[in-house]
């Protein structure tokens, strides 16, 4: 058992150093195709995998999360912006949640 | 002379109004998770005020609810530093594609400043802007997403249950929301993208819901699934030497 402070402190301390040594150490330009492409996707794969499935276990009922998600599909590839989407997905849910609960 | 600098000094207030106005949406969502994430931490025992510290100083959700959990098992410090590391390892290739971004002649504290604030929403906002990383950008987005994640913990501390669970599950697909937003539109233009996605949906499913897999933790999954499923990309379709992630500035 450790005082609450100190748990904190190694919260921090671990992942400041995570973000910020590669923003200090890796300062060159990287030369290898296999790391840029890889970096490329990374931000996709990432927000994809984060999305989905958890977009359906957020909310109440599965449902309002499948439909939250189709939603911002449909929304985003109409061109809708961050906030738009954001919004969008929010009233699907809460519109479904009020017929089916 | 003095036209070169206000006209740097009207680019900074430009771009720090850029990254305020997106960073609503993060915002939105981080009062949100960070109010459900406050009744964790009060669960572990923490006060309103030792929340908000940690919220403030980690700004990370899945690394803080982890946190949070092993403080209310005591556990040791060596392993809340192996969970810390494993968890926000998904940073580290954050931080790299951004370092790749960042202008090399670019004052160094404000790696120091803004690379302490990588988080998901943040990164993907900052990647998602056209030319080199704009600092002023990132603070922008900085300075509404980290009052709103610290108050967000603070008041799920005090205020436990108060908010309807109708408006809390509404609210929590927010981020999600602002995720699909900027996968999305590049996914329309290029098809190799969206196959991308539609394997990490059915990857990230599997692993969640099959019964030998479904022991790993989500910070886990993602890191070893972004190994796995970008690698395989990389190899199947490099990209031309010199390209950085770009795509359309959101909401511009």
């Amino acid at each position: 058992m450790h005082n609450t402070w100190t748990y904190i402190l190694v919260m921090f301390a671990v992942t400041y150093l995570v973000r910020v040594l590669p923003l200090t150490i890796f300062r060159k330009p990287i030369k290898s195709r296999f790391v840029k492409s890889f970096l490329y996707y990374v931000p996709y794969v990432t927000l994809a995998l984060m999305t989905f499935p958890a977009i359906i276990d957020a909310t109440q009922t599965p449902i309002a999360g499948i439909l939250a998600l189709a939603a911002g599909v449909i929304a985003a590839f109409f061109g809708a912006g961050l906030l738009p989407v954001s919004a969008i997905c929010c009233a699907a849910v809460l519109m479904t949640e009020l017929i089916v609960l | 002379m003095r036209n070169d600098c206000d006209l740097r000094k009207k680019l900074r207030a430009d771009a720090f109004r850029s990254g305020i106005k997106d960073a609503v949406p993060i915002g939105l969502g981080y009062l949100a998770v960070s109010f459900s994430l406050g009744i964790t931490a009060r669960n572990a025992g923490l006060s309103a005020f030792q929340g908000g510290v940690a919220s403030f100083l980690c700004l990370a959700s899945a690394g803080e609810y982890a946190g949070f959990t092993l403080i209310a098992a005591s556990a040791s410090l060596a392993e809340m530093a192996l969970m810390m590391l494993i968890i926000n390892l998904r940073y580290m290739l954050m931080s790299l594609a951004l370092s790749q971004k960042t202008d090399p002649h670019m004052p160094f504290f404000h790696r120091l400043l803004f690379g302490g604030a990588v988080t998901d929403e943040l990164f993907a906002v900052n990647i998602a802007r056209p030319g080199l990383l704009d600092p002023w950008y990132f603070y922008g987005g900085m300075a509404i997403a980290v009052p709103l994640w610290t108050a967000g913990t603070c008041i799920g501390i005090v205020a436990g249950n108060v908010l309807p669970a109708r408006i809390v599950s509404a609210l929590s697909v927010a981020l999600y929301g602002m995720f699909i937003a900027i996968i999305v539109p590049p996914a329309r233009k290029d098809k190799f993208i969206a196959v991308i996605i539609a394997v990490c949906f059915a990857a990230s499913f599997a692993v969640q819901r099959l019964p030998l897999l479904s022991g790993i933790n989500s910070g886990t999954k993602t890191i070893i699934l972004t190994l796995i499923i970008a690698s395989a990309a990389a190899v199947i379709r490099p990209k031309d030497p010199g390209a950085v992630p770009e795509k359309e500035a959101p909401d511009a």
